[in-house]
């Protein structure tokens, strides 16, 4: 469970990116955050994983206070969350598997059993047969599909995409939600934002929607 | 647990390795500079060692020579031995009589004629005492004591010479004890900026992995290993440089020695200096890659 309490979070120059907002995510939950460019959607999605620190409010995780984290203790939450980044954040130097490989690396996996599960996690996002491939060489929609193995393959409780579909075009998009809907039918509290109205008009799942920081009703 | 952890080290050992290999110019290169650097300290402290190893065989059990009076008696000289029997600084002594003495100088070339010429025997008795210590403040003391025993006309000891020789040594131990920390500095200095341009170009990749849940050590791993393999493979290539410079050098010195006819050959390395030496080197390269990656890693916080 995901709470927010009071929280905000003004920038260090000044610019208020979030205005006391209070929210609940129950676990398991599949919730979608809307809203213009620069309305909070990656700030909001950041104060979960700790990448950025709220100014004010408590923002508590399965009743752990993240406003209140030491920083030795932060990786440790990271691990309980898997992140699709807006830019992808893929490393270029190394292939398909040896990306989804890292977060078990990260997290002391043995060494046995650690082949499997990336390869399980390359075989739902249907990248299997290009494990050797190298990042540059994949389309962009491949390289959303390798970002969601990796934020996926040490089964994290939590799953939070920013803009997901940023780029793509329908039918991709199509692909990728199904995928989410999916990790969220085996418990996977789903976060994601996107400003894609069309993913919106047949999703069944909860829409929070932020206007200049604050959450509309 | 132990052996997940086992299996990271080794993991991040291997990476290291084929980091190093995978830009062999570089790597070779600081490898080299480390050697040059750490085998000048090396090679003083070999030749001081020899020194003082040289001088130990002369020094370890100093001669003196107590000559003793003329008029002296035979109880008198029971009752020497049987002091320095007693003496603990005194490890041992030899009595030479004065016949003896005029033999051994007939004996010797070119003195026989003018000892022949002699109408008595002019020498007196003698002592020859091995002390138990040899630095000079202890050699200096016994010295004193003894010349003050009544029988005593003279004791003979060249203190001047081992207090000589100990100063050049102690001179040469600052000067290594000087070089090792100025090029000590020098290594890890050089161990910063290497792994400061590899934070830099890792840049992605560090902050890739903080944003997915690695640790800090988790992040700093490959850079330890990095300085302290690259110094352990420095301190290698002075072992290496020494080795060699030793081996040739005693060729050199048995040509010496044949032609003046005396027995001289460096020691190399002994197998715990070789240790110390190459644990130095691979503890000087951690501490540079961990005082650059302290210094760095902080400022790439992902946003």
């Amino acid at each position: 469970m995901i709470i927010f309490k009071n929280v905000s979070k003004r920038y260090p120059d000044g610019y208020v990116a979030l205005n006391n907002i209070d929210l609940t995510v129950e676990s398991g939950e599949m919730v979608f955050l809307t809203g213009h460019s620069g309305a909070g959607k990656s700030t909001l999605l950041k104060l979960i994983a700790a990448i950025e620190r709220p100014t004010s409010g408590t923002i508590t995780i399965s009743g752990q206070n993240i406003a209140q984290l030491k920083l030795g203790a932060i990786p440790y939450l990271r691990r309980k969350i898997g992140f699709i980044f807006q830019d992808h954040k893929l490393l270029f130097d190394r292939n398909v598997f040896d990306n989804v490989l890292l977060p078990l690396q990260i997290s002391n996996f043995d060494n046995k059993t650690v082949a499997g599960r990336v390869r399980a996690a390359l075989d739902k996002v249907g990248l299997l047969k290009k494990e050797k491939a190298m990042p540059i060489a994949l389309s962009g929609g491949e390289r959303q599909r390798l970002c969601i193995a990796r934020a996926v393959v040490h089964r994290p409780s939590i799953l939070i995409a920013d803009e997901p579909t940023g780029n793509l075009d329908i039918e991709y998009a199509q692909d990728i939600m199904s995928m989410f809907t999916s990790f969220n039918q085996v418990g996977v509290t789903v976060l994601i934002a996107t400003h894609d109205a069309s993913l919106l008009k047949d999703a069944e799942h909860r829409i929070l929607s932020l206007k200049q920081g604050k959450l509309a009703v | 647990m132990i052996r997940a952890w086992l299996m990271q080290h080794g993991f991040v050992f291997f990476l290291t390795l084929k980091r190093l290999i995978a830009t062999p110019v570089t790597s070779l290169l600081s490898v080299i500079v480390m050697g040059i650097a750490l085998s000048l300290p090396t090679g003083i402290y070999v030749l001081m060692e020899n020194l003082s190893s040289i001088s130990g065989q002369s020094a370890s059990s100093p001669q003196m020579s107590l000559f003793l009076k003329l008029d002296i008696k035979k109880e008198d000289i029971e009752r020497i031995k049987q002091r320095m029997e007693e003496d603990s600084q005194i490890v041992s002594f030899q009595f030479i009589p004065k016949d003896a003495a005029l033999h051994q100088l007939q004996q010797s070339n070119g003195l026989a004629d003018i000892s022949a010429s002699l109408v008595r025997n002019p020498l007196p008795d003698a002592f020859i005492v091995h002390a138990l210590e040899n630095t000079p403040e202890n050699l200096e003391q016994l010295r004193v004591a003894m010349q003050s025993w009544p029988e005593i006309e003279h004791v003979q000891f060249d203190s001047a010479w081992a207090a000589r020789l100990n100063a050049l040594l102690k001179l040469g131990r600052f000067i290594v004890l000087m070089l090792t920390t100025l090029l000590s500095v020098a290594i890890i200095v050089i161990m910063f900026n290497t792994i400061r341009l590899q934070i830099l170009t890792k840049r992605d990749e560090i902050e890739i992995s903080k944003l997915i849940g690695a640790t800090d050590s988790f992040i700093r791993r490959p850079f330890l290993y990095f300085g302290a393999i690259q110094g352990l493979a420095g301190g290698a290539t002075a072992w290496l440089i020494m080795t060699l410079t030793i081996r040739a050098m005693n060729e050199e010195l048995g040509t010496l020695a044949q032609l003046y006819d005396f027995d001289l050959q460096l020691q190399q390395l002994s197998p715990s200096d070789s240790i110390s030496l190459l644990s130095f080197s691979a503890w000087l390269g951690w501490l540079g890659a961990r005082l650059s990656v302290a210094s760095h890693l902080w400022q790439i916080e992902p946003r």
